[in-house]
């Protein structure tokens, strides 16, 4: 700071060359350069320390880490593997994106065409608020309300639709894998409306003039003239959202039931996931068990990386008009 | 050829049926949505009210058993707001820097894309990856306990992503104009960032600091691998084992008797009131800012 | 099916604001009527009262009537989608879709339609472009994207889209104003031969270009800022560029205005 104050009034006589020798300049940018990279070290960073500190816990496991179902890292002879857990996540991640994302796109088109406009605005907010409320809230409410909400809807599929595999089974839980895939559906809902809306909202309004005058109704304006400029926004919103639910812990963490079954039995009381697990855990958790959750959270890292790039890509590659 | 023949040609009753059938879906899909808002905010307020007293925002949990009613979460909010503190201490900053790079140094420049994309993907990052990062690193590497500031590490990594992002909307919004005039003036160019860039773009970057402090405020897995939990008051971020406000909430609500459920609903009410303030005054300060944007 | 059109005075409005005011005419059939006037006056807000299109706009609304031969176009249970599909538009811009091949672009509005045979709609596809006279250019590329063709050529895609679907009236808001003097020569000669089967009304800045295409010229002008804009003489083109019956008209047209 105490060059600063030399050159405070460098006015114009000073000039351009003042901007040169500015001794404030180099250290700056330095500063700014250094907090850029400093992000990408953390990034890194997060990657290496978590393979450092799986690895003692890997050398110790007597079981093949990506095929062995049971999670028993803590006694004398460590047996634990991801199969049970990547699965758990995958299933009701991919359930709970299926829930979301027609409602997501419903929600969207809804703030983006068919609310009044003075609305508008406000209903978006409150689709806002749903991804403010803090995740162990939706815990909590998932725990004392929903789960034994869901019972009905549970023996309802079980009872009508017992024939598709999913919903087959001799009796229905609420806290099973469909519950915990509702719970996340709804939290990730919102990410993928917001998304979804702007990339609607960017539809350029001369097509979608052009096909009302040639006698399109409202749907089928959208259906020419939105859609086809959406599709990619869409698709990168639901991995996206997808990320999300993968790594989603707490929310379901006491709706799981924490079993390490690999199972499509949906209402069964089957089901956890790596993140889950990780907090379920944790609290017993011997030096190799702490050992073994860090690699499974490095799994659940990697997976989630390569969901969030694919996103971030098909963005990139298809951007509409500088749309971030 | 009758004279009344129709001018205008019918639209067919499956197109009209279409139309209208995709318009209810797009008004239920919203109702859907809203409905878990609701509930969620209804049985939060309706629950929480029932522990949301003096007691419980003056008062810790030592010494008072999971079956006794009575205790409150003074030590939660406490070590939650001091957490928080820190992380944003640590995240403001780091995040600041890096937009300001990315917007006034690193335009089109390699580095400055890769920054871009992977501060992009650090916001997918789960926050329990987080944690075990901190956990790992701080904890079991460099032999650090559990504490506030481990637990404000990982939320600062949380954070850092939706600093960058907001602080560099905000500075791209500058125009150029007046970054021109004050190089003109032979200002050099940290000190026009300085002095021009970053008091135009200031209410918008705070705007977006409060949005990034409620996203975090709320975070739980991160904490329960760094924080761990305790009951009693402990004032000191950086020893021994603290409480978070979230983590009271899963400590409380994993106990199976109703005295503790009460207390995580009054919990749920507090963090959320806590959520919504922070949100309600980052949009104050937005709409504050707007008459200027307009002049 | 060229059909006449009727308007008794009309307003309209966006939100608060009245855009135009008592507007009365008659738009006869088999012919060209332009619509000249100051920027601002409502030309373009009034051309798209005749399709509905207004009250696309959020807060858009019209009072008076509009009859298309003895169909009231705001009439009770009156769909816009079936005026918009009577009564065609073509924008300033052109406004081809993007991600369309050029002869899924001409077959838009006939595929909304319902399912239409492949052979039937090669025809029309065909018949449209040649109508736009842009048949030639494209007829060895009907599969590659609209995008790819010149603005001119763009803007007579997007006349063939908007014919294909055998309208009765054709509105055009500056169908030339993006577009090159060759181009526009085009779409002046089209229009020429357009208005053998179609209504048609041009909204222009361009005196030659009213005088050179249309039969009939309506002058719209507005009394001040803020105010509506009104219609202010309607005749024929003729007569209207050579002895108009107003002075504001006179003053406009020899550019004495303002
Ligand atoms: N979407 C809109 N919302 C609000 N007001 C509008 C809108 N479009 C036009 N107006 C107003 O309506 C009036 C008439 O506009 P209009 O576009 O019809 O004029 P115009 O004669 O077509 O002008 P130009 O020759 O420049 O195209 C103007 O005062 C304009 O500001
Ligand atoms: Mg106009």
């Amino acid at each position: 700071m105490a060059t600063s104050l030399r050159t405070r009034e460098g006015g114009p006589a000073t000039g351009r060359s003042a901007s040169r020798h500015d001794r404030g300049e180099g250290p700056f940018r330095f500063l700014t350069t250094g907090a850029g990279i400093l992000l990408l070290a953390i990034m890194a960073a997060i990657a290496v320390f978590l393979v450092v500190k799986a690895i003692p816990a890997l050398q110790q496991n007597t079981s093949n880490f990506f095929t062995e179902k049971l999670w028993t890292p803590n006694g004398a002879e460590p047996r634990f593997g991801i199969a049970a857990l990547a699965f758990g996540t995958l299933i009701s991640s991919l359930l709970a994106l299926l829930m979301a994302l027609p409602v997501a796109v419903g929600v969207a088109l809804f703030i983006s065409h068919y609310a009044p406009r003075r609305l508008a605005g406000v209903l978006g907010y409150l689709v806002d608020l749903l991804a403010a409320v803090p995740s162990v809230v939706y815990g909590l409410w998932g725990v004392i309300f929903l789960v034994p909400f869901m019972s009905g809807p549970a023996t309802f599929l079980n009872t009508y639709f017992g024939w598709i595999p999913l919903f087959a089974g001799d009796a229905v839980y609420g806290r099973s894998i469909l519950t915990a895939s509702v719970v996340l559906a709804i939290m990730i809902l919102p990410i993928i409306a917001a998304i979804s809306r702007e990339v609607f909202l960017q539809a350029p309004g001369s097509l979608e003039e052009a096909s009302l005058a040639l006698g399109a109704t409202r749907w089928e304006m959208i259906r020419m003239s939105v859609l086809p400029f959406g599709r990619a926004g869409v698709v990168s919103a639901a991995m996206l959202g997808l990320g999300r639910a993968m790594g989603e812990t707490i929310a379901v963490a006491l709706i799981f039931p924490a079993t390490f079954e690999i199972t499509l039995r949906v209402l069964s009381a089957n089901g956890n996931s790596i993140a889950a697990n990780i907090a379920n855990g944790f609290g017993e958790a011997t030096v190799t068990g702490r050992g073994a959750l860090i690699a499974s959270g490095l799994v659940l890292f990697v997976i989630t990386l390569a969901v969030n790039m694919a996103a971030r890509l098909i963005v990139a590659r298809r951007s509409f008009g500088g749309a971030a | 050829m009758t004279a009344t023949a129709r001018v205008l040609p019918a639209i067919s009753t499956g197109r009209r049926v279409k139309n209208t059938f995709v318009q209810g879906l797009v008004w239920l899909a919203f109702g859907l949505a809203i409905i878990p808002l609701i509930s969620v905010l209804w049985l939060v307020v309706k629950n929480g009210l029932a522990r949301f007293d003096l007691t419980f925002l003056t008062h810790s949990m030592r010494g008072i058993a999971p079956r006794d009613a009575g205790g409150g979460a003074y030590h939660a909010i406490l070590g939650t707001l001091e957490q928080v503190a820190i992380a944003t201490v640590i995240s403001v900053p780091i995040g600041l820097l890096t937009a300001i790079y990315l917007v006034e140094y690193g335009q089109g420049r390699r580095l400055a894309r890769t920054i871009s994309f992977f501060v992009d993907v650090m916001t997918g990052i789960p926050s329990v990856v987080a944690g075990l990062f901190i956990l790992a690193f701080w904890i079991l590497i460099l032999g650090f306990g559990f504490s506030g500031f481990a637990g404000a590490l990982a939320l600062s990594i949380l954070m850092m992503p939706t600093v960058v992002r907001s602080a560099e909307e905000m500075l791209r919004l500058v125009p150029t104009e007046l970054r021109e005039a004050s190089y003109a003036l032979g200002v050099p160019k940290w000190r026009t960032i300085v002095r021009v860039v970053l008091p135009t773009a200031f209410t918008g970057i705070v705007t977006g600091v409060m949005l990034a402090i409620a996203r975090v405020a709320g975070e739980t897995a991160p904490l329960l691998l760094t924080v761990f939990i305790t009951n009693s008051i402990n004032e000191d971020p950086f020893n021994g084992p603290q409480m978070g406000l979230p983590l009271y909430i899963f400590d409380q609500m994993g106990r199976p008797n109703d005295t503790a459920i009460d207390r995580a609903w009054a919990g749920a009410l507090t963090l959320i009131l806590i959520v919504m303030l922070l949100n309600l005054v980052a949009r104050v300060i937005a709409w504050w800012r707007s008459p200027a944007k307009a002049r | 099916m060229a059909k006449q059109i009727e308007v008794a005075d009309l307003d309209a409005y966006y939100g608060s604001h009245k855009a135009i005011e008592g507007i009365s005419m008659t738009i006869e059939p088999r012919s060209v009527t332009a619509f000249i006037g100051p920027s601002g006056c409502g030309k373009s807000t009034f051309l798209r009262t005749l399709n509905r299109m207004h009250e696309v706009i959020p807060g858009a609304r019209v009072t008076g009537k509009i009859r298309l031969e003895d169909q009231d176009l705001y009439g009770a249970g009156v769909d816009p989608v079936s005026v918009r599909r009577t009564v065609g538009m073509v924008f300033q811009r052109p406004n081809p879709f993007p991600t369309m091949s050029i002869f899924d672009n001409v077959a838009a509005g006939l595929r909304l339609n319902g399912r239409v045979r492949r052979s039937e709609l090669e025809g029309v596809v065909e018949k449209s472009l040649r109508g736009a006279n842009l048949w030639n250019e494209v007829k060895d590329r009907l599969s590659k994207p609209g995008a790819g063709l010149s603005g001119g050529q763009q803007q007579r895609l997007c006349i063939a889209r908007a014919i294909a679907v055998s309208p009765a009236v054709l509105l055009m808001d500056e169908p030339c104003s993006a577009l090159d003097p060759i181009s526009t020569l085009a779409i002046e000669d089209l229009i020429a031969q357009l208005k053998n089967d179609f209504t048609i009304v041009i909204v222009t800045h361009n005196m030659q270009q009213a005088a050179r295409v249309s039969d009939r010229t309506a002058f719209f002008n507005l009394a001040g800022p803020g105010k509506p804009g009104k219609l202010v003489e309607m005749d024929d083109t003729s007569k209207i560029f050579t002895t108009p019956s107003e002075k504001a008209t006179e003053d406009y047209i020899t550019g004495r205005f303002g």
